[in-house]
């Protein structure tokens, strides 16, 4: 003991001081590299904003707010109103959301919940689902346009048009490359997204709430249902935000199933275009400098859409946690 | 091994039948049988005989991994829950056998509640629908039985008087003490005949626990608990019996007085004395 004692400051205590001084260097460049990527990422961010809206001055002059407003898009008259494609955007992503949201939970619920005995087996499976988002989005075009859009054309929009089609979302001419087909590949493209974080927010839920419910004399589903859902609620807002968010951006995929005809109309059976689709359409044949500071603008557009939504979700997200931190 | 360990406990049940029916009027209301459990392959409980006397409360007192919280969550069968767990044996409430496969686990969970280690509120609902989850679970909507359950069960838990004006916050939002007697209240809410506590007051303070302790002995009456805890103190206060588990046996069981004052075993009388444990 006391030889211990006594060896221990000489042995120890000038080690540290070396080190020390040392370690002061390096997290001074630990410090200065750390601070030089977060900046340079929000530098990204202003630069790309000021040269969307640099690129789009000559639209935005023109054009003014009335751009966002009004439906006619006419390059030969150089007349040109984005409205189409905002409601294109909004229109396929609101039914990839409806389709591919409560697959990608359900997928969730199946890996955390129902194969929670088998980690490894629901790890395997979890990781086929997370391949479909390594597939290249043209890739997923090209079927969609072969395959996917024949199908959707014969086996869903003909009878929903034959049932259904005194409504108004289901008038028109079932033709296969309209809204209905894109939001369709859309859904399946943001399940891998989608999916993935849920079932890491529905892992992430203490097993302490699943027995709490458990014990009182619950099913396994009253238990996802009353228990798991609520507590993971937030989170998988999040991860339904995300999917939205590759949904708005989408293009390939997208531009080559949705006709590509800008137009506003309440039938899901009709072509449209979408913001993201109409930039990579026109913007080789963009020949007049309007024209192209139009697209640019289109791209403004997306950009604000995009961070409108992450504010919107953001907003939801703290008013519904503000509400369920657990004390632990 | 397990020859030898059965045939112990055994040995101890027939003891413990002999001397101790006449305080309980030969009324057990949870008797285990042989009772075996394994996480996995490794064997957590070997051979236990108990019997829980009703409306008394009962402490299950042992070191740290001797299976006590094991046994607990057998008696409602929450330890079939967790990832490749299997039990062995028989565990009889009022003479039916839980684990007969006939019964129903949720149906039994209802008879049986449990309050868990840490306070686990529903962080999403409100005090009142925290208590009110398991009537509600049971397809209760009647306005008015869904108050007067609440109420009275935030009574029995001696949290009305601080939550009666508080019942629509969020149940996350009170304190550790007044969450556990809230997860109490959640649990009497769905009347069962047995609560099964799992060291309820560890992640609580002195003045909680105290509270706790003095709501166990009022409900003594109506229920039977069992409680599994780590402090001794506790177990001598509340426990009208005592049971002392130790790697996965039952060692000793008898009425608290006579445990704490005049073990049998001197094993039990080296952990009552912290000798070790």
């Amino acid at each position: 003991m006391s030889k211990q004692d006594l060896n221990q400051p000489q042995v120890t205590q000038p080690a540290p001081v070396a080190g020390r001084s040392q370690s002061k260097i390096g997290d001074a460049i630990f410090k200065g590299v750390a601070m030089a990527a977060a900046i340079a990422v929000i530098g990204v961010v202003v630069v790309l904003a000021i040269e969307l809206f640099q690129g789009s001055s000559i639209s935005l002059t023109t054009f003014g707010p009335s751009f966002f407003s009004t439906t006619t898009w006419d390059p030969v008259h150089n007349i040109f109103g984005a409205l189409p494609f905002i409601y294109g955007t909004l229109v396929t992503s609101a039914i990839a959301l409806v389709i591919g949201v409560p697959i990608s939970i359900g997928v969730a619920l199946f890996l955390s919940e129902i194969m929670k005995e088998r980690r490894q087996v629901a790890d395997y499976l979890g990781s086929v689902v997370e391949l479909l988002a390594a597939v290249p989005s043209v890739v997923f075009g090209l079927w969609a346009l072969f395959i996917l859009s024949p199908m959707v054309r014969d086996y869903i929009e003909k009878p929903l048009k034959t049932y259904l089609g005194f409504l108004p979302t289901f008038q028109g001419t079932p033709f296969g490359l309209d809204f209905l087909t894109a939001g369709i590949i859309l859904s399946i493209m943001i399940i891998p997204t989608v999916s993935a974080i849920s079932r890491e927010v529905l892992r992430s839920v203490p097993n302490s709430q699943r027995e709490a419910l458990i014990a009182l004399g619950a099913t396994k589903w009253e238990m996802v249902r009353h228990s798991v859902l609520p507590y993971a609620r937030s989170g998988l807002f999040g991860a339904v935000i995300l999917g939205l968010g590759r949904a708005v951006g989408e293009t390939m995929a997208v531009t080559m199933v949705i006709g590509n005809s800008p137009s506003i109309t309440a039938s899901l059976l009709h072509p449209g275009y979408t913001l993201a689709s109409v930039i990579a359409n026109e913007f080789t044949e963009a020949t007049s400098p309007l024209y192209v500071s139009a697209l640019v603008e289109i791209g403004l557009t997306l950009f604000f859409v995009a961070l409108a939504i992450n504010i919107i979700a953001r907003l939801l997200v703290w008013r519904i946690t503000r509400f369920s931190k657990v004390r632990t | 091994m397990t020859m030898t360990v059965t045939e112990l406990g055994e040995m101890q049940g027939v003891e413990q039948t002999r001397r101790e029916m006449p305080p309980i009027a030969g009324q057990s209301k949870l008797e285990v049988r042989g009772l075996l459990a394994y996480f996995d392959k490794t064997q957590a409980l070997k051979g236990i005989n108990l019997k829980i006397p009703e409306r008394k409360i009962t402490a299950i007192i042992g070191p740290s991994g001797c299976g006590k919280s094991t046994l607990l969550r057998t008696m409602n069968r929450m330890h079939e829950l967790t990832p490749r767990a299997r039990v062995e044996g028989e565990i009889l409430l009022d003479g039916q056998n839980i684990y007969d496969p006939s019964m129903d686990a949720v149906r039994i969970r209802q008879r049986i509640g449990m309050v868990f280690q840490k306070p686990n509120p529903f962080p999403t609902m409100s005090v009142y629908d925290n208590v009110a989850a398991g009537l509600k679970l049971n397809g209760v909507r009647d306005r008015k039985r869904l108050d007067e359950t609440v109420e009275r069960s935030l009574k029995m838990s001696f949290l009305w008087e601080e939550m009666k004006d508080r019942l629509k916050e969020s149940g996350a939002r009170l304190s550790g003490g007044q969450q556990q007697r809230l997860c109490i209240a959640r649990a009497l809410a769905v009347e069962p005949e047995v609560i099964l506590m799992d060291e309820p007051c560890s992640a609580l303070d002195p003045n909680a626990t105290q509270k706790i302790e003095e709501m166990m002995v009022q409900l003594e009456n109506e229920y039977t608990i069992v409680i599994v805890t780590h402090n001794m103190q506790q177990a001598a206060r509340v426990a009208d019996y005592t049971a002392f588990m130790y790697l996965g046996e039952l060692i000793e069981f008898d009425e608290t007085e006579v445990m704490f004052e005049n073990p049998k075993k001197e094993l039990t009388e080296r952990y009552i004395t912290g000798k070790f444990g």
